[in-house]
């Protein structure tokens, strides 16, 4: 695929932070910028200073292909630039440009969203997107509401539209102690997973509380602070389910 | 000469890089061939074990034997266990016993026993009364403003007291031609000295050969007391290996530098090896074999050092620094299976900071040469890595490192070792008029201090500019009057035997507080920077910042260009001023441990650090001043131009494992990715721990736990339980890169 670099843009990007060195991100190393504002109110979110619509700083397009490419001397044949956030997708046209103009110089590019976003706006950023990194928080809609404040079929359609695009797709879920940790729980996603024939991994993340602090200086209350973490005994069980599932 | 090897220039003259050239085995295949250790290593190693326990238990110091000068010819030989040793040959008379060498200083050598609780014997006390040692010399010369500016720290570490080190004898000389041929040749060379017109340097010149050859001689002794006859090359791999070890416990016997680097042997020994295996006389089993027991003798090595030393280099280290891997000229890998079992004694002997094993980084370095040093990394955290391919067009092929970072082509090149000016406190005695900012006394020349209350980027650094030309001059004069004197009391007849006559001389210069220097210039320019004065001494003692300013470590030219511009600077203000023996001037942006040091002798600066604070290691940005993830930090240090700073430039990055990745696979992908990237921008070293902070902080609140936690802190690896309390926690401390 021919991709043109797009003319300078006067539109900006709200941005809370970056970070050179990401490897949990996708393959390789990569560059990941944070967006700033998300729609969603999970329980157990870890980057609180994102959710702000407001906050964050401006940066074009050329400002931040600038930060990659000092990066992409570290990228190897596997790494490249990887949108996260807050929620990428809130952005859709300046994620979409950002990401256009990282094609053009030829990296990889990956999207980490929740996909509680607008079709329309995500089909544009998805047209640059080599590597969708979706979490798919809860496999319900009544536990999407409850602990996130969205919309599980939002999220679902755009799973799908993922796949009409044929985007590789990682799938990824927080596994939370008395919330979503039975081995039923695991088969469901699986489940969901098997529904999508561009899925190519799913992967689940232990809940830890490393964020307490980020909630304690934003002086909002954490609210699993009672939660225990999900330790390797929680995960075992399910990581068998997830083994013997087939995508 | 010995027979079935190729054929050479290495047959007419002494070339040892002529003889690997044209006789060694590139290997680009992977690990799988390695081997476990013998029962005999095993045997060995249960025995050293043990002894390095009940060394641990006596407060670091095993033994000390008080009555007998370190020398090669001076202690009958000693083992470990003779009927399972392979490789023979002890510094002393028993093992992990430590010798006294009072060359250097006899007070050094008095204070050390002290310290252990030992007292230095009368014979050697009375002896040295009727000697000048290389202390002794340096004082006799030394102004008031070198001992005002010593005294003060703004030039600290100065090897003048102790042996200067960072020379590195070619031993592998002693195994490829033998004693007599080296004799022969360097009486050659002092024939032809004799025979030119006799000036200072000529008959200085005549005097060291006529020490080397003596040296030589003492070399063969000091072998034959171990029943070894090193007279002719050595004729299979046990001998090769043995023989390039005698030439190592023979410097080190004679000397106690600070770093005494073994060079670059591996691909050397391979050749024997391979010869040996092709044979059929030697199994894998006996190569490794072989190698783990030469390397167990390398940890056993130990000088006798004063508390106040380990200050400044904590851990007791020895440097014998191994340059591992990199490529050859003509484009083949100088990796061979030997390297390979070099780094594989971290597996059979368990990790350990000894030897300091440096993969010389190459991005054409075979795939599975990297992927098993990155596997070594993340399961030793004991190698660091430096630029092959921005050294080799420098010192071409045959080079290895002198300590952590320095350079120079081996048996070729060698340097004098000049410990590092700090140049955070030279901003603070620019600001002060030339006053020192807490023992309020005047080292450099004096000015009225800075006038106003804010400060002025342009007027700072012209001050700046002042104070850098002073401190250029003195640093210079110091290390001349130091070289001088060590060459004439203390001079490395061993080590400098094993080099060529004609040898091409580095004068290394140091810089410490880099990141706090460039920081606090990007203060005062970007942010408001005003002066706090101390009411009874009108001294500047502490600013205040008010604004926010680009950090050093954050990929951002604004700060990065003021670091390396300021590394230019110094490093031409050092280019003014001649040197003895016409050494070359060269800079390292390298701190050891003594950043903790450092910090404690150094005022509250612009950048917002307080007084007695530590500094960042080597060329290190400030802790927890990147905010941008460990990329942009190490972009930050490529910055530092190497061509000023071929001393080296170390940088030391430490990373907790689930940030690297998430399989091991995809840890070792992530870290060869990251070292390519790095080196293909030029930087120069890279130290690399892999572990949890927390694992650190459970070592130091129970030392017993992990009492082989192993880390590299600044060009090397330490026993963590070696180092002092204060540096264990300024190394908890540092930033360790994460998952956001």
């Amino acid at each position: 695929m021919q991709y043109k670099v797009a003319a300078v843009s006067e539109n900006k990007g709200r941005i809370n932070a970056f970070q050179t060195f990401g490897t949990l991100e996708g393959p390789g190393i990569r560059f990941v910028v944070f967006f700033q504002g998300c729609a969603l109110r999970c329980a157990y979110c870890h980057n609180p200073e994102t959710w702000s619509m407001q906050e964050g700083t401006s940066y074009t397009v050329d400002e931040i292909i600038e930060k990659a490419m000092r990066c992409k001397p570290y990228f190897g044949d596997t790494g490249g630039i990887t949108l996260s956030g807050g929620e990428p997708l809130l952005q859709s046209a300046f994620a979409a440009e950002l990401l256009q103009a990282a094609k053009a110089r030829s990296l990889h590019t990956a999207i980490c969203t929740a996909g509680s976003a607008d079709l329309c706006g995500a089909r544009g950023v998805l047209e640059y997107t080599d590597l969708v990194i979706a979490d798919l928080k809860f496999t319900t809609d009544n536990a999407y509401r409850k602990y996130c404040r969205g919309s599980l079929q939002t999220v679902l359609d755009f799973l799908q539209l993922t796949e009409e695009m044929r985007r590789p797709l990682w799938l990824r879920q927080v596994i939370v102690p008395g919330i979503n940790d039975t081995p039923e729980d695991a088969a469901t996603l699986c489940g969901v997973a098997r529904r999508f024939s561009n899925v190519e991994k799913v992967e689940l993340l232990p809940f830890r509380k490393f964020c307490l602090e980020k909630y304690a200086n934003l002086g909002l209350p954490f609210p699993l602070q009672e939660t225990p973490e999900a330790d390797a005994e929680t995960m075992g069980p399910l990581l068998e389910v997830l083994g013997k599932c087939r995508f | 000469m010995s027979t079935n090897f190729k054929e050479g220039t290495w047959n007419e003259k002494i070339d040892v890089r002529d003889f690997i050239q044209k006789n060694y085995t590139p290997y680009t295949g992977d690990a799988s061939f390695l081997a476990e250790p013998t029962k005999r290593t095993v045997g060995l190693r249960e025995k050293l074990d043990a002894l390095l326990a009940k060394e641990r238990e006596r407060g670091g110091v095993l033994d000390i034997k008080t009555d007998t000068v370190s020398s090669l010819l001076n202690y009958a030989p000693g083992y470990l266990d003779q009927e399972n040793e392979l490789i023979v040959g002890l510094q002393t008379d028993a093992p992990l016993r430590r010798g006294v060498n009072p060359f250097g200083g006899i007070k050094m050598a008095r204070e050390a026993c002290a310290a252990y609780g030992y007292i230095l014997s009368d014979i050697v006390e009375d002896e040295f009364q009727y000697r000048t040692t290389h202390n002794d010399g340096v004082y006799r010369v030394y102004t008031e403003e070198m001992r005002s500016a010593r005294r003060c720290g703004i030039i600290t570490g100065l090897p003048d007291a102790y042996g200067r080190g960072r020379i590195i004898g070619d031993y592998r000389r002693v195994a490829l031609y033998g004693i007599d041929k080296l004799i022969e040749e360097k009486q050659k060379d002092k024939k032809a000295v004799g025979e030119g017109s006799m000036d200072v340097d000529s008959i200085r010149l005549s005097e060291e050969l006529y020490q080397q050859i003596r040296f030589l001689g003492y070399l063969k002794d000091m072998a034959a007391l171990y029943g070894c006859d090193i007279s002719g090359p050595a004729k299979n791999a046990r001998e090769a290996v043995q023989w390039v070890y005698f030439g190592y416990l023979g410097a080190i016997k004679e000397q106690n530098g600070a770093a005494m680097s073994l060079g670059r042997v591996s691909t050397f020994l391979d050749i024997y090896i391979e010869r040996d295996i092709q044979a059929g006389v030697l199994t894998e089993e006996g190569a490794q074999e072989l190698i783990d027991q030469f390397v167990m003798k390398l940890r056993m090595a130990r000088h006798l050092r004063t508390p106040a030393y380990n200050e400044l280099f904590g851990g007791d280290p020895m440097w014998i620094t191994e340059a591992v891997g990199g490529m050859g000229e003509d484009g083949r890998t100088l990796v061979t299976k030997t390297s390979y079992r070099f780094l594989h004694t971290l597996h059979n002997l368990g990790a350990a900071p000894e030897p300091n094993l440096t993969i010389l980084w190459s991005t054409q370095l075979p795939e599975s040469f990297k992927k098993y040093c990155a596997s070594v990394s993340c399961g030793t955290c004991a190698i660091q890595y430096e630029n092959d391919d921005l050294m080799r067009p420098y010192y071409g092929d045959d080079y290895a490192i002198a300590c952590c970072v320095s350079a120079m082509r081996v048996g070729k090149d060698m340097q004098f070792f000049g410990a590092r000016a700090n140049l955070a406190k030279l901003l603070l005695l620019a600001l002060n008029g030339g006053r020192d900012e807490i023992k309020n006394i005047q080292i450099g020349p004096q000015t009225e201090p800075y006038p106003d209350e804010v400060l002025d980027y342009d007027a700072v650094c012209k001050r700046l500019d002042l104070y850098r030309d002073w401190l250029a001059k003195t640093y210079v004069n110091t290390m001349n009057v130091i070289h001088y004197m060590h060459d004439k009391y203390a001079y490395e007849k061993t080590q400098m035997a094993l080099h060529d006559t004609d040898v091409h001389r580095y004068m290394a210069f140091g810089a410490a507080g880099l990141s706090v220097l460039a920081d606090s210039l990007s203060a005062i320019k970007y942010a408001k920077v005003k002066c706090v004065r101390d009411a009874a001494t009108g001294l500047i003692c502490d600013f205040t910042v008010e604004g926010e300013y680009p950090a050093y470590g954050n990929d951002d030219d604004r700060v990065d260009s003021i670091a390396a511009g300021q590394i230019e600077l110094f490093h031409k203000a050092l280019q003014q001023h001649p040197l003895y023996k016409n050494a070359e001037h060269t800079l390292s942006v390298l701190t050891i441990t003594s950043n903790v040091v450092y910090g404690k002798k150094t005022g509250s600066t612009p950048d917002g650090r307080k007084v007695g604070e530590a500094f960042a290691p080597g060329a290190n940005p400030m802790h927890g001043r990147e905010k941008n993830g460990a990329i942009a930090a190490l972009n930050s240090v490529a910055k530092i131009p190497y061509a000023h700073c071929k001393d080296g430039i170390s940088n030391t990055f430490s990373i907790i494992p689930d940030a690297l990745g998430k399989t091991e696979q995809e840890r070792y992908g992530n870290l060869c990715a990251m070292l390519d990237g790095y080196f293909s921008q030029g930087a120069h070293h890279l130290n690399v721990n892999v572990m949890n902070r927390e694992m650190l902080v459970e070592a130091y609140n129970d030392p017993d736990k992990y009492p082989n936690l192993t880390i590299r802190v600044s060009g090397y690896a330490v026993n963590f339980h070696k180092l002092s309390r204060e540096q264990q926690r300024e190394v908890i401390q540092r930033t360790f890169h994460h998952a956001v």
